[in-house]
């Protein structure tokens, strides 16, 4: 016997599956870009299949960033997905062995305990090990079932799990999530009742069945137990392409793609399309997103995918991130949210047309120097760091120049941020050219929206670009400044740009362990909070704003330090507003402490290179 | 006779009658920004955005004229005046009464693109 009409709502939903995933596959992989197919085909051929098919057991199965996030969160999602896969594969590898071999339909080894009822009879158990698959198979769906619990609870006590918040679920999302949850307690159950009635399950199985057995009709009750579990099954597939679970297959799809170099570009594209169908609305990123303090929850990641992946974008959730990057450091499938924000920006005001004409009369005077040192924007909106460092450049004796001492050009991260690409590269083409020009070797910013722009999309040949805080370090270092340590202990704060956004984490570090002492916050490095003065968000109201600046105040501020000390001026001039504190510049910092620095010394320097 | 009259220097020249007349002018712009980006409400025109602007370092632009210009519906050539902005921030960081002076040039720039019946 190998067939029953029971199996119609099972095979009917896989085949469903299997034919909308076909189309949609399709689909994005011929809507990839030129590049994009180019990098597909290069991957394909240079042994890149490897370390992404490494990836996708580690986490797709294993879920190994989840067990980094919490444990407990992190069991349940392996005991799903690892222990579905296994109880697949040695479901087919016990009917493959009991049939001798034979290719059987898919639902065959699915309800194998409904056609085959006695397994004490298999042959190979009998001669192999005996009861081995009995023991295992029982045993997997227990682990599954263990998920299950965990995901019962963590509804009640997610705080267990390291989250304060889950996820709302959409419409299709509860028809899965509901599927899902009955699928292996119906599986037990009418494994169980067959057990109850034939005998032959394993440990679990059987012991249940006699024990049902005891008090129920189980002759009555396996046959109908079987149609639930496959209706679950099917109703489950159904619903899988409209809901969060949509995740599972295209995440693997994502990180091979990823691994063979494709990322979200400048505009909404196809790949783009793949990570936000990749996200599982898991909710790690909502309790991370500062959107929490503003109370504007439906700006953060999860909620925002999930509005573009449905349709229904929202200006004001495209506009409404600070564009800080905390999302992306935990983010288990590691979905570029940011630049999918940039991308919906993009569509958002793809009609404006800012114009920087007027900045070809703008030529200023030739300066031979071997530093340029650029203030920018921000730079110029708190005179104490741009005055700081151009004392120490002073007494460095570098052979510098202040290049936007007259005001700057825009370096063009701002417009970049708000998906204005076009009008950004005229401004990166005017910099550009005044860089070079200048035939400076060394390019140094105070601000690092700034510098992360020069540095990553600018073309410099020879021209080295450094954030002041590393800078100033080599400086230091190199003996052309002399500071000296005080007593006072200080607090610092990682600006996203600079840390995120640029891995700059150690030197600024470095640098103040030589000035002062240096106290933990409670959240840095790549925990680090935002100021709440990003230029990347353009919805906030300055209110809202406070809040967000407030409450990172309060984790910076936990140890009582006698100076909080930052490393971007939109820091400064942010916290500076919302605090009696002392808020530094890690450059005024310096300047405070600056040895004068003897002939000899220098000429010693100078030997050394 | 008119070659008579230039020749006396009054030491002061007349301007061009010049009226704002709001029956004429198109307030659908004003409307839709004011929608777009309330804080327009907060501002009291007093110019720091301008002064601290980086466009303004080159050219005459001022979002300060701007808000005042948008309000009264005089709205012709504003296009290219609001495109000169750069989008730096330094405006939204001087501004006194808390205005999103960066979302309220977005918005702006966007009505007159598309807002305009």
């Amino acid at each position: 016997m190998t067939f029953n009409i029971f199996v119609i709502p099972f095979f009917g939903g896989l085949l469903f599956l299997l034919a909308v995933l076909f189309v949609r596959f399709t689909a994005w992989l011929a809507t990839l870009d030129k590049s994009g197919r180019k990098k597909l085909g290069h991957g394909l051929l240079n042994g890149q299949v490897f370390p992404a098919t490494w990836e996708v057991f580690m986490e797709s199965l294993l879920h190994r960033r989840m067990f980094r996030q919490n444990k407990l969160l992190g069991y349940m999602h392996m005991s799903f997905a690892f222990g579905w896969l296994l109880l697949i594969v040695l479901g087919n590898l016990e009917s493959r062995i009991y049939s001798g071999g034979h290719i059987n339909p898919p639902y065959y080894p699915i309800f194998l305990k409904f056609f085959v009822h006695d397994k004490r009879t298999l042959p190979f158990e009998l001669y192999t090990l005996p009861g081995f698959f009995r023991f295992i198979m029982d045993f997997v769906l227990l682990f599954i079932l263990s998920g299950l619990v965990l995901a019962l609870i963590k509804r009640a006590r997610s705080k267990w799990f390291g989250m304060k918040r889950t996820t709302q679920h959409s419409k299709f999302d509860k028809w899965a999530i509901t599927s899902l949850w009955f699928i292996f307690p119906l599986r037990l159950l009418a494994e169980s009742f067959t057990a109850g009635v034939y005998q032959g399950g394993g440990f679990l199985t059987n012991t249940l069945g006699t024990f049902f057995a005891a008090f129920l009709p189980v002759e009555y009750l396996y046959y109908p137990a079987w149609w639930a579990y496959s209706t679950a099954l099917g109703v489950f597939f159904v619903t899988l392409p409209w809901s969060r679970y949509m995740h599972i297959p295209t995440e693997v799809l994502l990180i091979y793609l990823r691994h063979f170099g494709i990322k979200t570009g400048k505009k909404p594209d196809s790949f783009s399309e793949i990570e936000i169908y990749s996200c599982p609305r898991c909710g790690v990123c909502i309790d991370v997103c500062q959107m929490n303090d503003a109370h504007r929850t439906n700006s953060t990641p999860a909620y925002f995918l999930r509005s573009l992946r449905y349709g229904t974008p929202d200006n004001d959730q495209n506009a409404n991130c600070m564009l800080c990057g905390r999302c992306h450091e935990v983010c288990p499938v590691q979905i570029d949210t940011l630049a999918i924000r940039v991308a919906a920006r993009y569509d958002d005001n793809k009609l404006l047309a800012p114009s920087f004409k007027y900045l070809d009369r703008f030529e200023p005077a030739d300066s031979a120097a071997d530093v340029l040192y650029f203030a920018g924007c921000m730079g110029h909106l708190t005179p104490a760091v741009k005055k700081a460092m151009l004392k120490i450049l002073a007494a460095s004796g570098e052979k510098f120049s202040f290049m936007d001492e007259d005001g700057s050009v825009c370096c063009g991260r701002p417009l970049l941020l708000a998906g204005l690409h076009e009008a950004a590269a005229e401004l990166i083409q005017k910099n550009t050219h005044l860089i070079i020009n200048s035939g400076a070797k060394t390019f140094v910013t105070s601000c690092p929206i700034c510098y992360k722009v020069f540095n990553e999309e600018y073309k410099l040949p020879g021209v080295e670009v450094l954030h002041h805080s590393q800078y100033l370090l080599r400086l230091v270092e190199s003996g052309k400044i002399k500071v000296n340590s005080t007593g006072i202990t200080a607090v610092y704060h990682d600006p996203c740009e600079l840390g995120r956004g640029s891995k700059i984490y150690d030197e600024p570090r470095t640098l103040l362990g030589q000035l002062v002492t240096l106290n933990k916050a409670e959240q840095e490095r790549e925990n680090s909070l935002c100021c709440g003065g990003s230029v990347g968000d353009l919805s906030m109201n300055h209110s809202e704003r406070t809040v967000i600046r407030d409450e990172a105040l309060k984790v910076l501020l936990a140890s009582q330090p006698d100076i909080l000390v930052t490393a971007c001026p939109l820091c400064k001039k942010t916290f500076d507003n919302g605090t009696e504190a002392v808020v530094m510049d890690i450059a005024e910092v310096v300047s405070e402490r600056l040895q004068p620095v003897t002939k000899k010394e220098l000429v010693t320097a100078e030997l050394a290179g | 006779m008119a070659g008579t009259v230039e020749k006396v220097r009054f030491g002061f020249s007349v301007n061009k009658d010049r009226q704002i007349d709001y029956d004429a002018n198109l307030k659908d712009i004003a409307d839709i920004v004011l929608k777009a980006e309330p804080t327009i409400n907060l501002c009291i025109s007093c110019g720091t955005c301008a002064s601290t602007c980086t466009a303004g370092q080159f050219t005459d632009f001022s979002l300060r004229k701007m808000i005042l210009l948008v309000r009264r519906g005089e709205t012709k050539g504003l296009e290219n005046e609001i495109s000169k902005c750069m989008l730096c921030g330094k405006c939204q960081l001087a501004c006194p009464r808390g205005v999103s002076t960066r979302n309220l040039i977005l918005q702006i720039h966007k009505a007159l693109k598309t807002g305009a019946l």
